[in-house]
C-alpha cells in the first residue's frame, strides 16, 4: 500500500497544474456568467476544449495513436481531479471523450476513426448518446426504436430521452432494434446518426429544477448510411454495454471532488451562520466528512484495481450508490445548516451563493437515477457481484 | 499510487487466514464464549508461538514489528474467525507500552508480551466513562476502572492515570477485578478496583499512549471488517440456499438489496480501515482523523450489517443455533469500545473541520 504519487504521476499533476496556471483565467466564471444565452455560453466552453486539446489534454486517456496520452488510470483520476480542484470549466465534448471516442476506438471501422475521433478530441464535434426511451430505462434492452435496412440506408424511428448535450450534438451514438424477432439483447445495433440529418427533431426537456439539461430526440424516418454501423449489426448490446460500464466507473472521481469543495463551503457558512458550536450541526458535519473520506477512499481502491489490469466490472455499481446516496444526505445537511436561507433562489438579494443550493438540492434527486438508478445497481450488486439469481 | 496490499502484506494476510481459520473454528469460538475466560492457554500458546502476539512490538524487543496496514490484515482475518480472548488488548496494550515506556522498561517487559508469555490489557474507562484522555481522573492508583477488556486472564494492567500511565500487575495487592458480564461474550469486561497498588510508572503523560490507542481502535475496525464480510459471506450463501415460494429466497430483490447494502457498507468499512492503518504507519498529518473517520463509519456500517444478515435469515437469523448472532453481540460491542461514533465525530470536528 502506497498513497504518494511516484515519480511520473508527481511529473504528470505538475505538468498539468502548470498549464492550467498558464491558460485558465482566474476570473472565467465572471466572464462566462456575463455571457448571454445558451449557444454563446456553450461556444465559450467548446473554446476551452480546444484550447485543453492543443495543450495535449483532451482524451488523455485514448492510446497515443489516436491523439491521446495513453494516461494510466491514476493519471485519469489526477487529470479530473486537478481539473474539478482548479473549478475549470466542464468539457462540452465529455460524452465523446468519455464515451463515444473509447467505444469507436474499440469498434470502429479505420474510416470511422478518421472521420471523428480528431473532432471529438478538438471538440469541433459535439456527440450524444440516444439510449434511453419513455420505456425502456433501467431495462435498456427493451428500447423499441427501429432500424430497417433499405438499400445501403437504415431508416431510423423512434423516441429518445433523457438526452444530454441533444441540443449541441452534431452526432449521436444511437442504439437502435435492427432484429424485432431476435431475443431483446441480441437484436441491437449502434448507429452513429448525423445530428442534421433529415426527421431529427430534438425537444427540450425541463426537469424539476426548471432547467433543461437533456433533450428528447424523435427520429422520423432519417436515413442513416450502413457504413456508420458502429461494430456489427445485432451486436450493439456488447458495444453499448462497454460504454455504460466506462460510464459509472469513471463518474465519481470528479463529484468527489466537487461534493469536498462545497462541504468546505458549509462548514464556513455553519460557522458564519454561527451553528459551528452547536454540537448537533457538529455531528452532522462531522459524519458527513467521514462519507465524503470513504467515498474517496472507496474510490482509490477501485481504481488501484483497474490499474493493476482489471476492467471496470460491477464493483462500480458500490461506488455510483456511495456518491449519489451521500449527495443527497450532504444537500439534506447543507439546507438543515441554512435553516430558512436554503430556500431561496437565484435573484434574492439575501440568498446565499445565489441560489445554487436550492438548485443542488434539488439536483441531487437525480443522481440516485442517472446513470443506472440505486434500486438496479443495488440488483447489480447482487447478481454480479455476490451471485444471487438473477431478479429482473 | 496504490491502494491494496502488497506482496508481504497479501502473505501475512494469507498466514493469518490460515492459521486463525484453521485453529479458531465456531465450534471452537463458541465454546471459548461459554467458559469465564473465553480464554484457552493451550491455543493462546500457538497463537503466540507464530507471532501473532507481538505484531506490534518492535523487532529489537522480540515482537514481529509489522507494519500497521500488516498486522490491520492480519487482525482482519483474526475478526473473520471471531478470535475470542485478549488477542486485541494486548496489542493495544504492548503498542502503549512500546510507545511510552522507557528504554530499561521496554527491555524488561516486552520480550515475555512478544512471546505471549505475558499478557497485557489497558484501562481507560472510569465510572463516568470517556475516551478524552484529557477526562481521566482516577488518582495512581486509587479507585475504580471499569469495561477493562480481558483483564481477569492478564498479567499487566496498563492504567491511565491523572498521574499518567502505570503498569499494574493485574493480580497483585491492592488489585480487585469483577467481571462485567456483557453482550459480547467473545470478550469478557472487567471492573478494576485499585487500593492503594503499587503500579510501575511508564509515563507522566497520558498523551503518550493516544496513538496506541489510535492503533487500538483501527485494529479493532479491521477485526470488525472482517466479522461484517464473515455476516455477507454466511448471509449470501444462506439466501441462495433457503427456499420459499419455490425458489431461493436470495431471487428476491429486497432480500438482494439487504445484501447489497451489506456489501457496500463491508467494502467501505475496509477502504476506511486500510487507510487509517497507513496514515497511522506513515505518521500522516491527518492519521487521527482518519481512525476517527474509521471509527465512526464502520460503528453504523457494522450494525447495518449485522442488522441485514439477521433479516435476510428469517427466523433461522434470530436463532441462538445460528452463527450471526455472535458477530452480532461483537458488532454492537465495537459500537462503544474506544470512543463511540459520537466521540469520534467530535474528534473530526475538531482537528478537521
Amino acid at each position: 500500500m502506497d498513497l504518494n504519487l511516484s515519480p511520473s504521476e508527481l511529473g504528470f499533476r505538475d505538468g498539468l497544474r502548470q498549464w492550467l496556471a498558464d491558460n485558465l483565467s482566474p476570473h472565467w466564471q465572471a466572464d462566462f456568467a456575463k455571457i448571454e444565452g445558451k449557444q454563446a455560453q456553450f461556444e465559450y466552453l467548446r473554446a476551452w476544449q480546444r484550447k485543453v486539446y492543443d495543450g495535449g489534454w483532451a482524451g488523455i486517456a485514448w492510446p497515443k495513436e489516436f491523439g491521446g496520452r495513453g494516461a494510466t488510470i491514476i493519471e485519469q483520476v489526477i487529470f479530473t481531479e486537478e481539473m474539478a480542484r482548479a473549478g475549470a470549466p466542464n468539457l462540452p465534448g465529455v460524452l465523446g471523450l468519455q464515451l463515444v471516442g473509447p467505444t469507436t476506438i474499440t469498434h470502429g471501422t479505420e474510416a470511422q476513426k478518421e472521420q471523428f475521433l480528431r473532432k471529438i478530441l478538438s471538440g469541433e464535434e459535439i456527440w450524444c448518446q440516444g439510449f434511453s426511451e419513455p420505456n425502456a430505462g433501467s431495462d435498456l434492452a427493451a428500447l423499441r426504436t427501429t432500424a430497417t435496412l433499405d438499400g445501403d440506408h437504415f431508416i431510423v424511428n423512434g423516441q429518445k430521452v433523457w438526452t444530454s448535450y441533444g441540443w449541441a450534438a452534431d452526432w449521436c451514438e444511437l442504439v437502435v432494434r435492427t432484429d424485432p424477432d431476435a431475443p431483446k439483447h441480441k437484436g441491437l445495433t449502434v448507429l452513429l446518426v448525423d445530428m442534421k440529418s433529415p426527421g431529427v427533431d430534438v425537444r427540450p426537456l425541463r426537469q424539476m429544477t426548471g432547467e433543461t439539461e437533456f433533450n428528447e430526440l424523435f427520429f422520423t424516418d432519417v436515413r442513416v448510411p450502413v457504413e456508420n454501423v458502429l461494430g456489427r449489426v445485432n451486436d450493439g448490446w456488447n458495444v453499448a454495454i462497454g460504454t455504460l460500464m466506462h460510464e459509472r466507473a469513471t463518474l465519481g472521481a470528479g463529484i468527489q471532488i466537487v461534493i469536498r469543495r462545497s462541504f468546505e463551503r458549509i462548514v464556513e457558512l455553519a460557522k458564519s451562520l454561527g451553528k459551528f458550536a452547536d454540537p448537533i450541526t457538529r455531528q452532522k458535519l462531522a459524519q458527513c466528512y467521514a462519507d465524503i473520506e470513504v467515498m474517496r477512499l472507496n474510490q482509490m481502491r477501485a481504481y488501484s484495481k483497474m490499474a493493476n489490469g482489471g476492467t471496470p466490472g460491477p464493483e462500480g455499481s458500490i461506488q455510483k450508490i456511495f456518491w449519489s446516496e451521500l449527495n443527497q444526505r450532504f444537500q439534506q445537511m447543507a439546507q438543515e445548516i441554512m435553516g430558512p436561507y436554503g430556500q431561496l433562489t437565484k435573484g434574492s438579494e439575501y440568498s446565499i451563493d445565489d441560489g445554487i443550493w436550492t438548485y443542488n438540492y434539488l439536483r441531487a434527486r437525480g443522481n440516485t437515477i442517472e446513470a443506472g438508478t440505486s434500486e438496479i445497481q443495488r440488483l447489480i450488486l447482487g447478481h454480479f457481484v455476490l451471485g444471487l439469481p438473477k431478479s429482473y | 499510487m496504490q491502494f491494496g496490499l502488497t506482496d508481504s502484506q497479501v502473505l501475512t494476510r494469507n498466514s493469518a487466514r490460515e492459521f486463525f481459520s484453521a485453529e479458531y473454528p465456531i465450534a471452537e469460538v463458541r465454546r471459548l464464549c461459554e467458559t469465564e475466560t473465553a480464554h484457552d492457554r493451550k491455543l493462546w500458546r500457538k497463537t503466540a508461538e507464530q507471532g501473532w502476539c507481538g505484531m506490534t512490538i518492535p523487532e529489537a524487543y522480540g515482537g514481529m514489528g509489522l507494519d500497521l496496514v500488516e498486522v490491520a490484515a492480519a487482525m482482519e482475518e483474526a475478526g473473520r474467525t471471531l478470535v475470542p480472548g485478549p488477542l486485541l488488548a494486548h496489542l493495544t496494550a504492548t503498542a502503549a507500552i512500546a510507545a511510552c515506556a522507557s528504554e530499561e522498561h521496554k527491555q524488561r517487559l516486552l520480550p515475555a508480551l512478544a512471546t505471549g508469555e505475558r499478557i497485557a490489557t489497558f484501562a481507560v474507562l472510569e465510572p463516568n466513562p470517556s475516551w478524552d484522555l484529557a477526562a481521566v481522573a482516577m488518582p495512581a492508583c486509587e479507585g475504580a476502572k471499569l469495561f477493562v477488556m480481558d483483564a481477569a486472564v492478564t498479567d499487566y494492567i496498563v492504567t491511565l492515570t491523572r498521574d499518567g500511565v502505570f503498569l499494574v500487575d493485574s493480580r497483585g495487592d491492592g488489585v480487585t477485578l469483577t467481571p462485567m458480564p456483557a453482550l459480547d461474550t467473545s470478550r469478557k469486561l472487567s471492573a478494576v478496583h485499585y487500593q492503594s497498588a503499587p503500579g510501575l510508572q511508564l509515563a507522566t503523560d497520558n498523551n503518550a499512549v493516544q496513538r496506541a490507542l489510535d492503533i487500538g481502535t483501527t485494529l479493532l475496525c479491521a477485526e470488525m471488517t472482517g466479522a461484517m464480510q464473515r455476516m455477507l459471506d454466511i448471509t449470501v450463501n444462506y439466501v441462495k440456499t433457503r427456499k420459499q415460494f419455490g425458489k431461493p429466497v436470495g431471487a428476491f430483490q429486497l432480500v438482494q438489496a439487504l445484501c447489497a447494502d451489506m456489501l457496500v457498507a463491508t467494502e467501505s468499512a475496509r477502504s476506511a480501515t486500510y487507510f487509517a492503518a497507513y496514515a497511522l504507519e506513515q505518521n500522516l498529518p491527518e492519521a487521527q482523523s482518519a481512525v476517527s473517520v474509521a471509527k465512526s463509519y464502520i460503528a453504523d456500517a457494522a450494525r447495518l450489517t449485522g442488522n441485514n444478515a439477521i433479516q435476510a435469515h428469517g427466523g433461522m437469523g434470530f436463532t441462538w443455533e445460528n452463527d450471526i448472532h455472535l458477530y452480532y453481540r461483537r458488532a454492537k460491542a465495537f459500537e462503544t469500545a474506544f470512543g463511540d461514533a459520537v466521540f469520534h465525530r467530535e474528534r473530526i470536528a475538531q482537528l478537521a473541520l
